[in-house]
């Protein structure tokens, strides 16, 4: 490989701003300066499909309306754990206006305790049966109640504690696989390992194993903290449910839908149905929401596909309310045990961590890798269990993992600082090596005025006030399979092409910012058309990854393009296109000012209608910490809450968190306020309000809508301050990454960590509600 | 979705010719063949929308003349027509100088959006929100099953249920606004296909649990609510409304508590009206701590004592502990706000 020597900014602006030399591929564009430097990158550009937002003339996938169109509904269980001896359908196939409909058959795996039977197990209330297609939706729903199902009912299990016991009904009797679209990210969960129940324990991520010896790290502590955290299951709630518009035509199948990965879904739906991924075209023009629950085609996209062939017509098939909350994932829940040593001076000496949770009757309960890698120590052990239940299964849910992690582990450090007899940023300042959150931890404190708190419980009067701080990590993931293509019509338009869908962040306006810096143009002369299968393959909006992603492509395909460009407009000049810029839309001259061509008129000098180039994610410059695209560095955040706490009352509010965060070389400071805006109201809500509660006896949630599921409206969100600290690294030709998780991991722990200031008394469960507060007080037993 | 008719109400008269049920008999009996009343429709149409209702008709009496008007005499008291709008008395003048609690109450009742569908009839007659009665799941006692899944020792999920009265069905009354018009000794004017017309007070209109569990009011079928009176206030009456509630934006009672007292000169408070909403099946007026408050000083210290008497007899269940120091410092608190 050619290679070059290039000299890129590197550290932090107003800290420890410096220069380093990278050799990177001969083909990258050279080194963008920092962002004051530059035009379009960096700033607040609005969003462009802002406008169509807000009118109404964004279409949703809910909103597809195709001729000839059908509506579907799901048939789902009413209980909670049986074998299904019979399903009948004559009463429904008879309604009139009833299409077809099409009931979930097992395909028996070896080993499997119901080989033979017709249907799936029903091992969680609300599990997919099958489905209805009709002339409407209300159709469809009346076809749905005239379906019998006749169960033989097993015992169940809801309660994770139960699970555990011996003698507890047993959800599955055999090895179960983790589902790709599960609840953790990394860390490996074996469903073959363990017993009854309790499956794992899951000891290692990418980041490794155990490290050093614990007992010694224990012995040679002079402090230590031991305590257990427990968090509830904590469902996604986007505002636009799960959902699939299926077009099935003779040569292509075209799947409208609300997903944060097309091209899974694509390769999902081309290995269900056995047909080449040439053929499967899955669009998402505009995301209602996902938080990591949409990676999949779910039950919902086969089953839409499925009464589309029976019927030869296109299917409508969206969740309600009550089907998003049971059974499209949720945050498992945990019970944690942590214990963390150290020395009088601070030095930790070690962190021991055990933990079960919930998915359900899917894998994936694990609390991250935060105790692992937030804090250096050498003496480190997780076991990470996972607790079947009766359950709907768990999904990726905002940092899986780690912010039920954090909320732990980021209480037991203030317990620690605290007797230690150190502020809880000092004791950070000690023990955290990272660079950037030390920056954050400074500037940070300074906007919060962080001077000003009082020794934990000190506050008189009913109604306390409490500060806090939470810290977290998260890794720079790269999706290597990114792919973008720019095209230069010969008109002045350009474009850019490729899977990559918009989840509702901004990925459209930055893919247009970067387009426009490097070619010299405005945002406004870009047309982004992303979220479609038949472009170039971009990454799924998950862990953090799009803007790292996809960025740097389409940054250096947007150089190709251009250097083409130029090349036709220096044979013109004839001279050297290396002499030639582009800015402020016109094509110049370094050393000849006279010369100079509108964009537009250089496009008309192309011999095709088009300047096409695709470009995919190259490595890191300097490479990768591993060669499957985890990056160098991590995305970085400290996030202080301020609370008031009514002791007569039990309620807590919050009223205000700062929120200092990293993200590499930030792109449009607007959009990465929005979206911490975003992942701290839901770091709110988990610490406050959600909480997925399902009947014990029957196995039915009996909160699954908005009215008694609680999220908080306009009142409940406290003031939100963001902080972006530039941070420069060197590693892209864009040098940027995503907020999407970080935003969200810290803030429970920090509320807590408030909470605890405002009462002297620490509340080691989620959501922290009025109960959990008298509790605290002892003002109730 | 089941298909109803719909019947356009002119008169009262009309109206009650039309009706065969209530929605609490069809919620109980689940004939498939009620004809039910609609006003605001708000708590209706939940139900038909869970599935739980499937009525053969639905009469709307929501354009019924002559049911929207607020009066207010100085002498004859305040009388608010059944389908006046939470947004019409939340705006209404009359009704904050004079009628202080029921302002703050209606105020805090829902959110605007609903507060301007809404009307002052349904809201009173309105069913509980247990999650329980409100599942399709579950076959509870309201719904002429035979058993209270919240009252459960080991499973009940019973956090925002009753600590009063809690012996049968331990759901609480949904309207907070009747928590504050039991306080005014508010009556509700009932009138019946014979064209009768009775006037009922607050404390009689609601009906526990103990009583009768198919119902939470003693509205029968073939009755309509025409208008809610309230007797004037008497010279020196203060009045005050608390409602605690998990989220401040939208949300249903964790206990709420009005205070209507006459106070005399030396902050005495001479008689006291105190209600407790959210705390039993239904509007629970405490005696306990009206009495504790006869004739008693307004101060911290018998507020303090009236609101440990009127949670004297709250006997809580698995999970709602807490609803006790919550009532007795809203107590307290409304208690300390006539001073």
């Amino acid at each position: 490989m050619d290679t070059r020597k290039d000299k890129f900014p590197h550290g932090i602006p107003g800290h420890n701003l410096s220069e380093i030399e990278r050799e990177i591929p001969i083909e990258e564009p050279p080194a963008w300066p920092i962002n004051k430097e530059l035009k379009v990158i960096g700033k607040r550009v609005s969003r462009i499909d802002a406008h169509d937002k807000v009118t109404g003339k964004a279409k949703f996938t809910s909103d597809m309306k195709l001729p000839g169109m059908l509506y579907a509904k799901m048939l789902r269980s009413n209980v909670p754990h049986a074998e299904i001896t019979g399903i009948d359908i004559s009463k429904a196939k008879s309604l009139p206006g009833v299409h077809a409909i099409h009931l979930i058959e097992n395909a028996p795996k070896e080993g499997e305790e119901n080989k033979g039977s017709k249907y799936p197990m029903v091992k969680y209330a609300g599990q997919p049966l099958g489905g209805v297609a009709a002339e409407s939706l209300e159709i469809a729903k009346d076809a749905i109640k005239l379906i019998e199902v006749n169960y033989q009912i097993k015992p169940f299990v809801i309660d994770m504690e139960k699970a555990m016991e011996i003698g507890a009904p047993i959800v599955f009797d055999v090895p179960i696989e983790q589902q790709a679209d599960g609840g953790d990210v990394g860390e490996v969960h074996d469903g073959s390992k363990g017993k009854g129940n309790v499956r794992g324990p899951s000891t290692s991520s990418f980041f490794g194993g155990p490290r050093g010896d614990l007992a010694k790290g224990f012995e040679e502590a002079e402090v230590v903290v031991e305590n257990t955290y427990r968090t509830q299951v904590h469902t996604h709630m986007p505002l636009e449910t799960h959902g699939v518009v299926v077009d099935w035509k003779t040569d292509v199948m075209t799947v409208y839908a609300s997903t944060q990965n097309t091209a899974n879904v694509r390769n999902e739906m081309a290995s269900i149905f056995n047909l080449p991924k040439s053929k499967v075209r899955v669009v998402c023009e505009y995301m209602g929401g996902g938080f990591g629950a949409k990676h999949s085609a779910g039950s919902y996209g086969p089953m839409a596909a499925n009464l589309a062939k029976k019927t030869g017509r296109p299917v409508w098939l969206m969740l309600d309310r009550k089907e998003e909350h049971i059974a499209e994932g949720n945050r498992p829940s945990s019970i944690q045990y942590l214990k963390i040593g150290a020395k009088k001076d601070g030095t930790l000496t070690g962190i021991q961590q055990r933990s079960h949770g919930t998915a359900g009757v899917g894998l994936g309960a694990g609390v991250g890798r935060i105790a692992q890698v937030l804090y250096p120590c050498p003496n480190f052990a997780t076991e990470q269990y996972d607790v079947l239940t009766n359950a709907g299964p768990g999904a990726a849910w905002r940092a899986p993992g780690n912010v039920q992690g954090a909320f732990g582990l980021e209480q037991a450090i203030d317990e620690l600082a605290e007797k230690l007899n150190k502020d809880p940023l000092e004791y950070r300042d000690l023990i955290d090596k990272s660079e950037v959150r030390k920056v954050e931890r400074q500037r940070g404190a300074a906007l919060f005025n962080w001077s000003r708190r009082q020794p934990a419980g000190s506050g008189k009067g009913v109604v306390r006030k409490g500060l806090g701080v939470g810290q977290s990590t998260w890794p720079r993931f790269v999706t290597l399979d990114s792919s973008v293509e720019i095209k230069i019509h010969n008109d002045g338009g350009v474009e850019v092409r490729s899977s990559v869908q918009d989840i509702g962040t901004g990925t459209k306006t930055i893919l247009a910012q970067v387009v426009a810096e490097e070619m010299g143009l405005q945002v406004k002369d870009i047309k982004v058309n992303i979220g479609d299968t038949f472009f170039p393959v971009g990454p799924g909006s998950g862990g953090s990854v799009v803007t790292g992603s996809i960025t740097p492509p389409t940054r250096n395909a947007t150089f190709e393009a251009k250097k083409e460009l130029l090349k036709l407009v220096a044979k013109k000049w004839e001279t050297d296109s290396s002499e030639l810029f582009i800015k402020d839309g016109k094509v110049g001259h370094k050393n000849d000012a006279k010369l100079n061509m509108a964009f537009k008129e250089a496009t008309k000098l192309m011999r095709t209608s088009q300047i096409s180039k695709t470009a995919s994610r190259s490595d890191d410059y300097g490479g990768f910490q591993q060669p499957w695209g985890l990056a160098f560095g991590d995305l970085g955040s400290v996030q202080f809450a301020e609370v008031s706490v009514n002791t007569d009352t039990g309620f807590v509010k919050v009223d205000k968190i700062v929120a200092a965060h990293s993200c590499g070389r930030p792109l449009n400071t607007g959009q990465l306020e929005s979206q911490i805006n975003g992942g701290v109201i839901q770091g709110v809500s988990y610490a406050l309000y959600e909480n997925r509660v399902i009947d014990k006896a029957t196995g039915h949630m009996v909160n699954a809508n908005v009215d008694q599921y609680k999220v908080p409206f306009s009142m409940e969100i406290p003031e939100i301050e963001t902080l972006i600290v530039e941070e420069y690294s060197a590693r892209s030709s864009t040098d940027a990454y995503g907020i999407g998780e970080p935003a969200n991991i810290a803030t429970a722990a920090a509320i807590a960590n408030a909470v605890y200031n405002a009462i002297g008394v620490r509340i080691y469960e989620i959501p922290i509600t009025p109960s959990s507060i008298l509790k605290a007080l002892k003002k109730v037993s | 979705m089941n298909k109803f008719s719909w019947y356009e109400a002119k008169s009262i008269e009309d109206a009650l010719q039309q009706v065969n049920s209530t929605v609490s008999e069809e919620l109980y009996q689940h004939t498939n063949k009620a004809t039910v009343f609609k006003s605001g429709g708000i708590d209706v149409f939940d139900w038909v929308k869970e599935g739980l209702l499937q009525p053969q008709k639905i009469i709307n009496i929501r354009n019924i003349p002559g049911l929207d008007k607020i009066n207010f005499d100085s002498k004859k008291g305040l009388r608010i027509g059944s389908n006046v709008t939470l947004a019409e008395l939340a705006s209404n003048a009359e009704i904050k100088e004079n009628y202080l609690a029921l302002h703050q109450a209606v105020n805090h009742a829902a959110t605007p959006q609903l507060r301007n569908i809404s009307t002052l009839g349904g809201n009173i007659a309105q069913r509980n929100r247990c999650w329980y009665f409100r599942s399709t799941d579950h076959d509870c006692f309201r719904k002429g099953g035979d058993r209270c899944f919240a009252r459960h020792s080991e499973n009940g999920e019973n956090e925002n249920h009753a600590i009063i009265d809690n012996g049968s069905c331990v759901s609480v009354h949904a309207s907070s606004i009747s928590t504050a018009l039991m306080a005014f000794n508010a009556n509700v004017v009932i009138i019946n296909s014979e064209g009768e017309k009775k006037t009922v007070s607050m404390d009689d209109f609601f009906v526990t649990a103990s009583k009768d569990l198919a119902m939470e009011n003693i509205l029968q079928a073939k009755e309509i609510i025409t208008e809610i009176s309230i007797p004037a206030p008497a010279k020196n009456t203060k009045s005050a409304y608390i409602k605690q509630v998990a989220r401040e934006s939208y949300d249903w009672s964790l206990g709420d508590v009005a205070v209507v007292a006459e106070v005399s000169g030396n902050n005495t408070c001479r008689s006291a009206s105190i209600v407790l909403g959210a705390a039993a099946p239904v509007p629970y007026r405490s005696k306990e701590a009206q009495q504790a408050m006869e004739d008693k000083t307004i101060n911290s210290e018998n507020a303090t004592a009236a609101s440990k008497a009127a949670m004297k007899i709250a006997r809580p269940l698995t999970k709602n502990g807490y609803k006790v120091p919550l009532f007795e410092a809203t107590i307290k608190q409304a208690i300390l706000e006539i001073s």
